[in-house]
């Protein structure tokens, strides 16, 4: 790789590191970093690819309260890297470099979670510089410090990713061409399953009893080929519609009788 | 007091543009805090020229905070008005502020989380990641400019709402608004959740069920078949007639087949049901997901998937 090539490398990374933490931009979900590290290494086409395959695995993977998820960040920048590098030394298989790359990219994401929670509590001393400036009314040191605990996130990611740049693309390629069918193939099959996981995170947060048969309508109507996502978004943006609405008359109608709603109920009371 | 202390859109859409950087400094003590105060500081420059009130501000707003980033913006729009009626002159006291803060952010983060993370970044990744998968950049384009586009025009329109309506808004949050989004949300959720398990959760189980030699008729007899073109036309009749198993002699039933004439996904579902039953015993999705690699790598060696 060309110096310039990991200086744009690290420059995304850098970027996806900040945004594992702020969540805004989301340049740290692997659709777009691994894209932008495609584009910048000239591997476009395999990146975007890679992107999908992880983007559909971290789809569920989100921060909530002071619960943190698995960390797209390292996984997606670290496993662009990690493919590019196969391809690079000459790895003919294109589908073993991504799935191999998808594979290596789940531990990752465990050591980028660590990486995170080291940088939140190093933010805590750094907020307390915070304060001591507003004693002051040190707007500048404030603003500065600030920046800087925005910026530790996102050397968390370059580090690691300027170091994966050194390895040699023939090693990464040596590996995965010694790598035996049986693992490949099983690790594309583990990847096949493993989308469930981020799935099921969401379902834990939102199922009741009320949303369970929309999943359960949702499950059925994807099996018809012809139902493309956006017409399955319109279908599920029509039924919320619909439920809402008609629970809202059925609410209404209910407080107009004043039953308890519970006939037997309302005899006995009134026997 | 000389004149009416205002802020300006400018100032507002300052404070706007440094709420992106809200939970740059998330910390294990008061949260967001610092992200808070960071963005604040245009509002508190313009509405505090004396240094001992902008000191109390700055030191007002490092206390606890943390909700979900982008909902933030309602309630940094409610602490704008406060902020510019205390500096007018109005009895606004710490307490006060602080109140609306956290008793803003509890319900709202509420909302915020499924409706973002849980609704709308699955079905705007889901969408991207399957143009992705053929390599067409539509996908990650798709994804990142609808995202943020949705993402700025909420931060900015919620924070203007919230300036706007000021201290109103608390006595909005505890009617039923807030509760009809978070369900609509949740039912668009699961139901796209539900497609998505279908369509790329991707099990497949190769043990071979039966083998039946097939009546003539049933399959593309290639030995038989006429010459050159006419041979390609009469493959082709016949494949778009029976289908894949016209292809050979003997028809090859996989355990798979025989489990998608039941229930198409039927594994699929299997699996996310039973994840949803081990993340609710606590069992680490990390530990999971290495699991379900080991599991695929063991099912190849053994043949079974």
């Amino acid at each position: 790789m060309s110096i310039i090539t990991i200086i744009l490398i690290i420059i995304i990374a850098l970027l996806a590191g900040m945004e594992g933490v702020l969540d805004e931009f989301q340049f740290h979900q692997p659709l777009v970093a691994c894209t932008l590290i495609g584009l910048v290494t000239g591997h476009l086409t395999e990146g975007i690819i890679l992107g999908g395959s992880l983007q559909m695995i971290a789809l569920g993977w989100a921060n909530v309260g002071a619960a943190i998820a698995p960390d797209a960040a390292l996984a997606s920048v670290a496993s662009a890297i990690i493919m590019v590098l196969g391809l690079e030394g000459g790895t003919t298989n294109v589908q073993t470099a991504i799935s191999t790359s998808i594979a290596v990219a789940i531990p990752l994401s465990v050591a980028g979670l660590f990486l995170t929670m080291i940088c939140r509590t190093i933010a805590i001393p750094m907020v307390h510089l915070m304060d001591s400036a507003a004693e002051k009314g040190n707007i500048r040191a404030m603003e500065t410090w600030q920046i800087l605990a925005i910026l530790l996130q996102g050397v968390r990611i370059a580090i690691p990713a300027a170091a994966l740049c050194i390895v040699p693309a023939t090693v990464v390629t040596d590996v995965l061409n010694k790598m035996p069918a049986w693992l490949s193939g099983g690790m594309t099959v583990g990847g096949g399953m493993v989308a469930a996981v981020g799935y099921a995170m969401v379902i834990n947060m939102m199922s009741t009893k009320e949303t369970w048969p929309f999943f359960a309508i949702g499950f059925v109507l994807a099996a018809i080929g012809q139902l493309t996502l956006i017409a399955l978004g319109a279908i599920g943006v029509a039924l919320a519609l619909i439920y809402l609405g008609l629970k809202e008359n059925g609410g209404s109608n209910n407080g107009g009788t004043g039953g308890s709603g519970d006939p037997l109920g309302d005899i006995l009371n009134d026997y | 007091m000389a004149e009416k202390l205002q802020l300006s859109k400018k100032d507002r859409l300052s404070v706007a543009w440094r709420h992106q950087f809200l939970q740059g400094s998330w910390n294990y003590e008061r949260m967001q805090n610092g992200g808070w105060c960071y963005s604040i500081i245009p509002a508190i420059k313009k509405l505090y020229p004396n240094e001992e009130d902008r000191i109390a501000a700055l030191k007002r707003h490092m206390e606890f905070y943390n909700t979900h980033p982008y909902v933030s913006a309602p309630v940094m729009g409610v602490t704008l008005a406060l902020e510019e009626e205390r500096a007018n002159g109005a009895e606004i006291n710490d307490q006060a502020i602080q109140g609306v803060k956290v008793g803003m952010m509890g319900p709202l983060a509420g909302v915020g989380d499924p409706v973002f993370w849980f609704t709308l970044r699955p079905i705007l990744g889901a969408l991207g990641a399957s143009l992705a998968l053929s390599g067409n950049i539509m996908g990650p384009l798709l994804f990142f400019f609808a995202w943020n586009i949705i993402r700025m025009a909420f931060i900015w329109y919620t924070q203007e709402f919230g300036y706007k309506v000021g201290t109103s808004i608390a006595q909005d949050l505890s009617g039923g608004l807030l509760g009809k989004i978070t369900q609509g949300a949740s039912i668009l959720g699961m139901f796209i959740i539900g497609s998505l398990v279908q369509r790329w959760v991707s099990i497949s189980f190769t043990p071979i069920v039966s083998k039946v030699t097939q009546s003539p008729g049933a399959f593309i007899d290639w030995a038989k078949l006429p010459s050159g073109v006419e041979g390609i036309k009469s493959a082709l009749t016949t494949y778009s007639q029976l289908g894949a198993t016209a292809l050979d002699e003997v028809k090859v039933t996989t355990l798979q087949q025989n489990l998608d004439q039941l229930i198409p996904g039927l594994s699929a579902l299997l699996l996310t049901l039973l994840c949803c039953w081990l993340l609710k015993k606590k069992v680490s999705p990390i530990v999971i997901i290495i699991a379900l690699f080991a599991v695929g790598i063991l099912a190849r060696l053994a043949g079974i998937m």
